[in-house]
């Protein structure tokens, strides 16, 4: 909300600085979003009237002008395009040496052969407003010769106050005034709003069918107003400095009173009125054209004005089509209406609006205001633009009237809320300031809100506002007692960090994607599933929730790729979304993709891309994570993202826990992913599961390696060899490793050669020649047996 | 015994004129070996005469020491010449770069959440997650933060079809580890948030750290205590804090903290306040016996200030040239 500094101190007296009063509002929780002077980004600018006004001789649509500046007596002339120009019009007159905003300097000139000593001014050439359309009309009434930014009072800052829902009252300048008072220990000075005599005696009749939504409406016919009056000034200055446009007396005076009071009001144009006004429910079905032009359907929770017709506007949100004030309007009824904040919440929000009008009412207006603001702007428009007034008539159903309710406040509860105790003068005389009826009791105090809080129901309420006055910054900083506790932290989890940290120090870099990606393509990798759509994604790109972290770290490849970075090793951890029997769940997962060389460039090694083996390393160290004790297994299988011949599924301790392989050669053209890029993703659960270990003894007995080099199948997997010969080996086997394989023109087609090494051990003997070759044969027999397969001498 | 000493004198040049191992052991052969000159004189001892043979041993003896002794002297010398000759043919050039792989890094702010973390466990917080798909309920009702409160339209909600919605900030956690494991509790919940809101100053994903503490006597005065401590050895210097009344529906008192920064403006960097008795209510717990506060950082924020990042669309860009800058 935007508050002239000038208006706000016509309504508490004080001299602070804007910035000074900035301050203040932001500590006491009214956030000052800026503070920004209103300059007059111009000098030299006079009022001047324009005593001729006579035709260019050589140009239609220039007029030569004789004005008088006040420079006694002695006429200006000045050539002037706008159409407006016309004798005996009050406007601005930038005398030669002046400066426009911008820094335009103002000089003699000859525009067509005629001699100009000045410039007349528009509203935009003075930034003051965006009116290009003629020069600026001023009161017949400023004086020629006056300072033009000194008769609009440019020496002014407009308080940008950024309010918090709870704090309606505000929102207004006497509301901002009230706080200010408040803070200073002094009084607000508030606005004429005794009432107008009436002068006629007519009145419309109003109904409340919905009493406990608008228990209170203050309606007040004006007649006669002259619908060719003009807002003055001072009107125009205000309402501009708090963002307002002026429209038309009426609508600028509704608008003022609003601004000035917080009390929305509305004006209709009495000639358009049928019957009554009833302020009800919407009917099923029914439909209001708002003031917009917008035609909407109304919801049954919906209040709405009607007249004998049908809705005339939305109650507390915007007024309807065809009934408002127009520049014909001659009779007018008054609205000034009070809306409980239940029966406005959510419904402009709804419709997609947001009015003046519905933040007010939902946050909360004095229910005390209807008929003050209605005198209040009877009164400025009776002056303005003439007109008799009828009586105030306000309808209201009592009961329904929002009451202020005392809330207990104990001396004990807020000291300890706050962590100091406070005087009991402090927090009385706290009270008071804030316009609250105190009273003393036993344990502390019971007060009661004024009719403008809306926010003050239970005893926490009360504490917020003596911090608040008494100024968060004058509470101390205590260290807490605390009951000491070792937190439980169970070593069968590792923590997440462990894994990140793992795959950051083997080379990877964490990326952090969207958590929503392109359904489009995510289906290029999930092809067939259903992912968890956005109702209201903020974008196409970003319509589905991720079911796996490849597209969007692909995405991300695929951009460094764009950037120039011909090596990538990105990885990220994060939530997954898929759908349950029950619902949703949220699997946590780690996943990488690497692309380009398998290994930083560097002058001794080869050049190689990366392939499936380089990032299986990393898979097998995240699952060692846990522990030796833990199985990983990979088993060919075929992903839909990923080459049918270069994928496997990843297994531990027996479960299937991810996947990893090289990019599927058509998915990786798609994303315009060169070369072969290799991906994994595992479930987070499955690679930070540990086993708490438990030490073996270290046998004290020499161990014996033998080599076997075992001709098998070509397509025979490495696994089935190992599983069988560690079976056959019993438990003398120590360890077994593939230290080559080998296919190639001395072998048989259609064969390869695996070399094994088997490392015998006993725990409690040396092994002797006997028992190795007793064990070795058994896994070449075993091997022969099972799989057919061969030894090479 | 002219010849004896011109013997000596013979092999003590062949020893000082080998210049190798090779050579100098055929020195000693030639010399000292079973067939060698000067055992061939010892070997000819028992042809003189009785009394002169002590003599003659002794200086045949004198002499082979001698020649030993000479030749353990170049076997040294010539070793080490040798082993200095082969460790300058080994020397490298120890300003090429080394083998293998190259360290990686953490996102900055995985790295400003972990140093959080860090910070708060401690103080004895416990760090809890919660789903980022939630319920109407923890997501706001359970926050105070009724159906068309307007509050509900600061937070810009994603929904999904079924009234599900993805969470506006991570204090559902709050309730969801109250209402698992009660009270007293101390912990922080880092995580991501999502807002449906997307210019140069909101992503529509970024991440918070809510911090919760409620027990017997908790006060708004440990809260400033806890968090100017925190922020204090984040930042690892003494930084001015502004507490500003402000307003969540889930606390009462509310405040807003921003800290001075160096450039002297102040910079919003959480909100917190005391729990309100609504909030403690719906996690199950009464506000008569218990009190708390609780507290929400924007992670990014926190980050843009300790590491200098200006630019909030960053973070989720993913440029390694950006990235690698935090390993």
């Amino acid at each position: 909300m935007k508050i002239s500094e000038a208006w706000l101190k016509a309504r508490v007296p004080l001299t602070h600085s804007a910035d000074a009063l900035a301050e203040q509002l932001t500590m006491a929780g009214l956030e000052v979003d800026a503070v920004e002077p209103i300059h007059a980004g111009f000098s030299d600018v006079v009022v001047a009237e324009l005593v001729e006004v006579e035709p260019h001789p050589d140009a239609d649509k220039l007029r030569v002008c004789r004005v008088d500046a006040g420079d006694g007596g002695e006429l200006l002339q000045i050539v002037c395009g706008a159409p407006n120009a016309r004798k005996g019009l009050k406007s601005a007159l930038a005398k030669v040496g002046g400066r426009l905003p911008g820094g335009m300097k103002i000089k003699k000139a000859k525009l067509r052969g005629v001699a100009s000593t000045g410039m007349l001014c528009s509203g935009r050439e003075l930034e003051l407003d965006g009116d290009a359309a003629g020069i600026i009309e001023l009161p017949a009434d400023a004086p020629v010769g006056m300072d033009v930014a000194e008769l609009l009072g440019l020496s002014d800052h407009v308080i940008d106050v950024d309010l918090t829902p709870n704090r309606g009252d505000c929102f207004s300048v006497l509301g901002v005034a009230r706080e200010l008072a408040a803070l200073n220990d002094t009084d607000t000075t508030p606005p004429e709003t005794s009432p107008v005599r009436a002068t006629v005696t007519d009145t419309f009749p109003v109904k409340l069918d919905a009493p406990d939504a608008c228990p209170r409406f203050a309606g007040r016919v004006l007649r006669g107003i002259r619908p060719d009056a003009r807002s003055p000034l001072w009107l125009v200055e205000r309402l501009r400095r708090a963002g307002v446009r002026s429209i038309d007396p009426v609508v600028d005076v509704t608008n003022y009173v609003m601004l000035e009071l917080g009390q929305p009001l509305h004006a209709y144009d009495l000639a358009k009125l049928d019957g009554h006004i009833a302020v009800r429910l919407a009917a099923p079905n029914e439909k209001l054209v708002l003031l917009d032009g917008r035609e909407i359907a109304l919801d049954p929770d919906m209040l709405v004005i009607a007249d004998a017709r049908g809705p005339v506007g939305l109650a507390g949100v915007m007024g309807g089509e065809g009934s408002g004030v127009t520049d014909a309007t001659v009779d007018v009824f008054l609205e000034g209406a009070h809306f409980a904040p239940h029966a406005i919440a959510g419904r402009a929000r709804r419709l997609g609006l947001h009015t003046d009008a519905s933040v007010r009412f939902e946050r909360g207006v004095d229910p005390q205001l209807p008929a003050l603001a209605v005198e209040y702007a009877a009164r400025l428009i009776l002056d303005i633009a003439g007109g008799d007034a009828g009586p105030t008539e306000v309808t209201e159903a009592v009961k329904h009237l929002p009451a202020r309710e005392p809330v207990s406040l104990r001396r004990a509860r807020l000291a300890r809320l706050l962590g100091v105790t406070l005087p009991d003068a402090e927090v009385q005389r706290i009270f008071m300031r804030l316009g609250m009826a105190v009273e003393t009791i036993d344990e502390g105090w019971r007060v009661t809100p004024p009719s403008h809080r809306f926010d003050i129901a239970i005893e926490e309420d009360l504490v917020e506002e003596v911090a608040r006055i008494h100024g968060y910054d004058a509470i101390p900083r205590t260290p807490e007692q605390a009951t000491m506790r070792i937190l439980a932290a169970t070593e069968t989890r590792l923590p997440l960090a462990r894994v990140r940290h793992a795959l950051v120090d083997r080379g990877w870099q964490e990326a952090i994607t969207y958590s929503f990606v392109d359904d489009a393509l995510q289906q290029r990798f999930l092809p067939g599933t259903e992912a968890i759509a956005l109702s209201n994604p903020i974008s196409s790109e970003m319509n589905v929730m991720r079911m796996s972290l490849w597209p969007g770290l692909s995405q991300a490849a695929a951009d460094n790729v764009a950037r120039q970075q011909g090596r990538v090793r990105l990885f990220e951890c994060g939530h997954c979304f898929e759908r349950t029997a029950d619902g949703v769940c949220e699997p946590g997962r780690v996943a990488g993709i690497a692309l380009g060389n398998a290994r930083p460039e560097q002058w001794d090694l080869p050049d190689r891309a990366v392939d499936f083996y380089d990032a299986k390393a990393d898979v097998e160290a995240l699952l060692a994570l846990g522990g030796p004790g833990r199985e990983a297994r990979f088993v060919a299988d075929s992903h839909p993202a990923l080459h049918p011949g270069q994928s496997a599924r990843v297994e531990c301790d027996g479960a299937a826990v991810g996947w990893l392989g090289t990019l599927h050669p058509e998915l990786a053209r798609w994303l315009d992913l060169s070369g072969a890029p290799v991906v994994f993703e595992l479930d987070l659960a499955a690679v930070q599961q540990a086993v708490v270990p438990w030490q073996q003894p270290v046998s004290r007995f020499p161990a014996v390696r033998r080599d076997l080099a075992v001709l098998v199948a070509e397509d025979m997997p490495v696994d089935a060899v190992v599983s069988c010969a560690r079976e056959a080996a019993g438990t003398l086997l120590h360890a077994l490793r593939v230290f080559d394989v080998y296919r190639g023109p001395k072998l048989e087609s259609g064969s390869k050669s695996i070399a094994l090494g088997l490392i015998l051990q006993a725990s409690s003997r040396t092994l002797t020649d006997a028992d190795v070759e007793q064990c070795t044969d058994a896994v070449v027999a075993a091997l022969q047996q099972t799989l057919g397969a061969r030894i090479r001498d | 015994m002219e010849s004896l000493d011109a013997l000596l004198a013979d092999a003590r040049k062949a020893v000082a004129g080998s210049t190798d191992l090779v050579a100098l052991d055929e020195v000693r052969v030639r010399f000292l070996g079973k067939k060698g000159e000067l055992t061939a004189q010892l070997k000819a001892l028992g042809t003189l005469p009785a009394e002169e043979r002590p003599g003659a041993g002794q200086r045949i003896n004198a002499a082979k020491r001698q020649l030993q002794a000479d030749i353990e002297a170049r076997r040294v010398l010539l070793e080490r010449e040798m082993l200095e000759r082969s460790l300058a043919a080994e020397a490298i050039d120890v300003t090429l770069p080394g083998r293998g792989e190259h360290v990686g890094g953490l996102h900055p702010v995985t790295r400003t959440l972990e140093r959080v973390e860090s910070l708060f466990r401690q103080a004895g917080f416990e760090v809890r997650h919660g789903p980022e798909i939630e319920d109407d309920f923890h997501n706001f009702t359970a926050l105070n933060i009724p159906d068309d409160h307007p509050a509900r339209a600061m937070h810009d909600t994603f929904y999904f079809p079924d009234g599900t919605l993805l969470r506006t900030h991570t204090s559902p956690v709050q309730i969801r580890a109250m209402l698992d494991s009660g009270v007293p509790i101390r912990l922080i919940a880092p995580g991501r948030v999502y807002r449906c809101d997307s210019d140069q100053t909101h992503t529509p994903m970024f991440h918070q750290v809510e911090g919760l503490v409620v027990d017997r006597d908790i006060s708004f005065a440990n809260l400033k205590e806890v968090l100017y401590g925190f922020v204090a050895a984040f930042f690892e210097r003494e930084v001015e804090l502004r507490f500003r009344p402000s307003y969540f529906p889930f606390t009462e008192p509310s405040a807003e903290v921003d800290v001075l920064s160096e450039h002297g403006k102040w910079l919003e960097i959480l909100g917190c306040g005391m729990v309100h008795p609504n909030v403690l209510r719906s996690a199950g717990v009464d506000p008569e016996a218990y009190t708390g506060y609780a507290f929400g950082m924007g992670v990014q924020r926190l980050t843009m200030l300790r590491y200098g990042v200006t630019d909030l669309r960053t973070f989720f860009e993913n440029d390694l040239r950006f990235l690698r800058q935090f390993a």
